[in-house]
Parts: C-alpha cells; structure tokens; sequence
C-alpha cells in the first residue's frame, strides 16, 4: 500500500505538480476548444490565451507572498 | 522536418536536465558509498527503465493520433508550465536559483552518515540511493521520450535526442568526476518549459479538433508567442521584486 500511495505521489507531483489550479484550467481551455471546434469556429486561439491566462494567475498565486 | 528538429532539441534539453539530476545523486553515492554499489544501482535502475518503456512504447501506437495528441499536449502543458513557471520564478530572483554542488555536498554529507549494511557484496544503501535517483530522473526521460515520440510519429528520433544528452551528461560527469555545476540548469529549464508548452498548446489544439493556420508552420509561431510571454512576465516579476525589496528597505 505504502508503495501504491508513494507511486501515486510522484506521478501527481511530476504532472500536476504545486499548482493544481494550473492543471484544471489547462483541462477546461482543452474542452472549449474542442466545443469552439465543433461549432466549426476557428479554435486555435483559445489554448495560447489560455496559457497565458493559466502564467498570470500561477504566477500572481506564486508571488503573493513575496 | 521542422518538427522532427523540435522533437531531437527537446527531448535532448529535457534529457540532459534529469541527467545532471541523476548524476549528482550517483557521483554522491559513489563517492560516499563506494562506486561498485552505485553503479550496480544505476544499472538496475536502467534495466527496468528499458522493461518500462519497451511496454508502454508499443501500447502508445495503437491509440487514435488524435486522442493521443489531446492527452499528450494537456500533460506536456501540465508539465511544461511547472518548468517554465519556476524558471520564471527562479529568473525573476522571486526563487532561489538551484545549486548542484550544493545539493551533491548534501547528498555526500547524509550517504556518509547513513548506516553501512552489506548484502550480497554490495552496499544497500548506496545501491538503493543511485537507484532511486536513476529510476526517478529516468523516469520523467522516459515520459518526455513516449509522450514526444508517439505525438509526433517517431519515438525512435526522440529516442535519438535523450540518447545524445545521457551520453553527454555521463561522459562529461564521468571525465570530470564531479557535478555539472557549470551548467546552467535554470537556462535549460527555462528552455524545455518554452518547448514543452509549445508542443503542449499545438498538439492539444489539434487533437481536440482545432487546426492551425499555416498547418505545422504555425508552431514557429506558437513558440514566439511563448517566448514573448515568457520575457515578458520575467520583465514584469523583475520590476515587482525590486520595488518590493525598497518598499521592504525604506520600512527597515
């Protein structure tokens, strides 16, 4: 079990990583633009606003505390 | 061909990230615990990396292209905003830049206290310390090289580019016998987070439908993009530090 849990870790560590609001906003930006898509609309605005977007926040939620 | 570059540059500068990582934590444990331990232990660490990818490899090109691209491009974006966020952090002076010789000083200090158990003529603790650092680092390698290579149709010419940093790492830290700390990690870090988030937003882009204007072309712009965003918020961070240290120096 102990192992399952620390196998558990290091995979949510090395994707999601401290910032796992980072994470639900990439998975939101990639589901708008696949629905921005399918409304046969040019969609490939959305993920780099999105990363942009995904930067500010982090970085302000980073540097709050100086 | 323009993305087949993009993949061997990328998974070379990721690759040779991990492997000064590994080998700081390998030259401690054989400097500490003697070298026959630690290398036993990196060569474990090897061989269940290559049972790893020799069974995840295959299982990753019989997904649909498309589903694999949105996965891909939504870890790669997960992943490469981690990198590239504390390269900003780190370049912006709000974190510490990272110091391998003080990390290998730390490593040596802690295997030299550490209790000596033998089995099978080999030292447990050395092995277990180069293993795990092996398998570890190995294992984001091996990540970056299944991911990279099955997006983009060739996991054998990422393959190429994590051989080629591997090599390098190990030859130049085996002449040399000490950490690369001439090295700057932050540099290549802020790199492979710039690359990792450009195949990041292109694949997810296409994968979940979209397309680009300009077809692959377009990921010459996507990488402007992220280098101008990048820059920009380390300008930004730069300027909000310092006016914090003199708010902070006029109330001290």
């Amino acid at each position: 079990m102990k192992y399952v849990v620390a196998f558990g870790k290091f995979w949510w560590n090395f994707i999601v990583g401290d910032d796992w609001v980072a994470a639900v906003m990439i998975i939101a930006a990639i589901g708008i633009t696949a629905l921005v898509a399918a409304g046969g609309i040019a969609s490939w605005w959305v993920m780099p606003l999105a990363v942009l977007l995904v930067l500010v926040v982090s970085l302000r939620r980073a540097t709050a505390s100086g | 061909m323009t993305s087949g570059v993009f993949l061997v540059l990328s998974a070379f500068l990721a690759s040779a990230v991990e492997g000064i990582e590994a080998l700081t934590i390998v030259l401690a444990s054989g400097v500490a615990r003697g070298w026959r331990s630690s290398l036993t232990g990196v060569a474990a660490a090897l061989v269940v990396l290559a049972a790893i990818v020799a069974a995840l490899g295959p299982a990753l090109t019989v997904i649909p292209l498309n589903a694999l691209r949105v996965v891909v491009g939504g870890l790669l974006l997960t992943f490469g905003l981690q990198w590239l966020r504390k390269a900003i952090l780190r370049a912006s002076g709000f974190k510490a830049t990272k110091d391998e010789d003080a990390a290998y000083a730390k490593e040596v200090a802690e295997a030299k206290t550490a209790e000596h158990v033998e089995r099978g003529g080999v030292d447990w603790y050395g092995f277990t310390l180069s293993f795990k650092g092996v398998l570890l680092e190995g294992l984001e390698v091996a990540f970056i090289v299944l991911t990279f290579g099955s997006a983009q149709g060739s996991i054998p010419l990422a393959a190429l580019g994590a051989g080629a940093a591997i090599l390098l790492v190990a030859g130049v830290g085996f002449a040399v016998r000490a950490p690369l700390a001439r090295v700057s990690e932050n540099t290549i870090k802020f790199a492979v987070g710039v690359l990792l988030t450009t195949f990041g937003i292109f694949w997810s882009t296409e994968g979940a439908g979209g397309s680009w204007p300009g077809s692959d072309a377009a990921i010459f712009g996507v990488l402007a993009f992220v280098l101008a965003v990048s820059f920009g918020l380390v300008a930004v961070l730069k300027r909000r530090r310092r006016e914090m240290l003199v708010t902070a120096g006029a109330r001290a």
